[in-house]
């Protein structure tokens, strides 16, 4: 029995955080299964065949699954995980939709958003937007988990040569949800969750055209924007750009916070980041109080000029 | 059609909160408590449907201890019907509350459980996807747009990537994002009226369901601190220890 890892993918490229799911997974047990259900994902359960550590590739190709809809991947997840002790997915809005419909189905409390594994049924968990970190022991005999994927190193995405077994789409016909349509932000930048730079942009910006500043910085930068949750109501930016304590977690080399206050709910989104550079006029703004590097000025002063200066 | 929405009552997104010094939670005692602000967009959101003609009634329900009445009653004063407290002293963990909140759906019969996506203490963002697995019912989590077509419903949410619309199978369980809605202030005159509607309370043991935790808090701690570091005077001074003092860039 061993650890079952569903991999997240949009039926031709596998998701990243699905690799960091993978190192949790052998953390706890050497014998890592991946599920991949999907339509027409071939690419993917090769490429989840090749990364290292996975002894076994589930494929399960079907048009339930296209859209990975919780509905009807919920139901096939449950029905394979008698032969799991554990089911793992990355905390994304994938996995966090997904994972504890499954607990349902199987009677079993789930546990979100793990940063470490003390055990096979012990794990840390940040609560209250990360001002205290909270160690938690489960006593269901499957653990349904979903891990915080800037805490685990990604798996490496080649060396590995695991058997590849397809699998029996879960019967059930059921009409609860269909897929309508999608609007994804296209950007041609380092994904958000995973670049080794983050620019974001807060209040301070002040109007979606100002936004250009933040961008222009990142393209010197080759880094993902990011923003706090303000700029997002504002509407200088789409949703999927939020960092925060429900918004995307990230953990770069170096966060830029531009035009941020430093609220709770922000910090516990960034405050992981290796390096920390505030750029805000208010020299009392707590993001100071992390920040590695503040800059007390006008960021329509200062940040033009340290992208012309880069 | 009838609309349930449970909501939580939680220490206020304001406050600081602190690890007790015997590690075994945060300090609530003397703290200000507020409505989880998931689940105010979700009261705000079926008073919007009521008051759009979709929804006839709707019921709040709440779990925990005896001061989770205020929060109900701040529910009510928004504009909601009804309340009811599933009373107990206990921690009561996501899924024992789904099969709580099961339990009253069955009673109820609402056509839409509307809640927050997730409660700011535990972060959890669990029970709304328990309590539809629980029902067999259609979910539709991190909403931002919800629209009733026929006998559907329409639901954008919020995802990784942007944005997805799903149409969904009534009944069906909705959990809310920030941006679905900005829940309006309670109005003083409503705060009074709220005190004669109907509420009504609930022993958690009454119901004889399985409600044990089955995940234990074996304990809390405080985050590892982060350190402020330096304030720098120029570009040129920001960039030099980026380079070669971070070497980050
Ligand atoms: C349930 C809930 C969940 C939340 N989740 C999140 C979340 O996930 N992520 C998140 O970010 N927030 C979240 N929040 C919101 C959070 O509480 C703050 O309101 C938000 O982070 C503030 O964003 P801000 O710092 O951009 O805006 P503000 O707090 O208004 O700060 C703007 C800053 O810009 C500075 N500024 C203005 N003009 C300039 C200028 N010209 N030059 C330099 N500096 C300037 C100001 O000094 C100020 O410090 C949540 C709140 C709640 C209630």
């Amino acid at each position: 029995m061993g650890v079952l890892v569903v991999a997240e993918h949009d039926n031709e490229v596998l998701q990243e955080s699905t690799l960091n799911a993978v190192t949790a997974g052998l953390e706890i047990n050497a014998e890592v299964s991946v599920l991949v259900a999907g339509q027409n994902c071939g690419g993917v359960v090769d490429s989840v065949g090749k990364v290292a550590g996975v002894s076994k590739v589930l494929s399960c190709e079907h048009e339930l699954y296209e859209h990975q809809l919780a509905e009807s991947l919920a139901g096939l997840i449950a029905s394979i995980a008698s032969d799991y002790t554990h089911i793992l997915a990355a905390a994304t809005s994938q996995g966090k939709n997904v994972l504890p419909r499954v607990a349902g189905l199987l009677d079993v409390a789930p546990i979100s958003d793990i940063t470490d594994i003390q055990s096979a049924d012990t794990f840390v968990r940040p609560i209250y937007a990360g001002n205290a970190i909270a160690t938690v022991q489960s006593e269901d005999t499957i653990k349904i988990v979903t891990i915080r994927p800037t805490t685990f190193d990604a798996a490496a995405a080649d060396g590995g040569s695991a058997e590849i077994v397809s699998i029996d789409p879960h019967d059930d016909k059921q009409d609860l949800s269909q897929f309508m349509g999608q609007e994804l932000t296209q950007s041609d930048r380092p994904e958000l969750t995973s670049a080794r730079i983050v620019v974001s942009g807060g209040r301070g910006m002040g109007s979606s055209e100002n936004f250009q500043i933040i961008e222009a910085l990142a393209d010197k930068l080759n880094a993902a924007v990011g923003a706090s949750r303000a700029a997002v109501d504002a509407g200088y930016v789409p949703n999927d750009y939020q960092v925060g304590q429900t918004g995307k977690v990230v953990a770069p080399d170096l966060y830029v916070a531009v035009g941020i206050s430093g609220a709770i709910q922000h910090l516990a989104g960034m405050k992981d980041s290796k390096v920390i550079v505030a750029i805000n006029k208010d020299e009392e703004a707590p993001i100071f109080q992390v920040a590695d590097y503040g800059m007390v000025a006008d960021l329509f002063d200062v940040v033009p000029k340290l992208t012309e200066s880069l | 059609m009838k609309i349930l929405v449970p909501i939580k009552r939680v220490v206020d997104y304001n406050v600081k909160v602190r690890v007790k010094s015997d590690q075994t939670g945060v300090e609530t005692a003397n703290v200000k408590m507020s409505m989880n602000p998931f689940d105010e967009i979700a009261v705000e959101e079926a008073i919007r449907l009521q008051e759009a003609g979709t929804a006839e009634e709707i019921v709040i329900v709440s779990i925990g201890i005896k001061q989770c009445q205020e929060t109900i009653r701040t529910a009510l004063a928004m504009g909601a019907d009804r309340g009811i407290l599933v009373e107990t002293e206990e921690e009561v963990q996501p899924l024992a509350v789904a099969k709580i909140l099961k339990h009253l759906v069955e009673k109820e019969s609402p056509q839409l459980v509307i809640t927050g996506k997730q409660a700011i203490d535990d972060d959890n963002n669990q029970t709304g996807q328990l309590l539809a697995a629980l029902l067999g019912w259609s979910q539709g989590t991190f909403a931002s747009k919800l629209e009733f077509t026929d006998d559907r419903l329409k639901l954008t949410r919020e995802v990784d990537g942007g944005l997805e619309t799903v149409s969904l199978s009534l009944p069906s369980v909705v959990t809310t994002d920030l941006r679905l809605n900005e829940p309006r202030f309670v109005k003083l005159p409503n705060i009074m009226k709220a005190k004669k509607k109907q509420l009504d309370i609930i022993p958690m043991d009454s119901l004889g369901l399985d409600t044990t935790s089955r995940v234990k808090i074996l304990k809390v701690e405080d985050p590892p601190q982060r350190e402020a570091g330096i304030k720098v005077d120029s570009v040129e001074e920001l960039i030099d220890k980026l380079k070669n003092e971070a070497k980050v860039i």
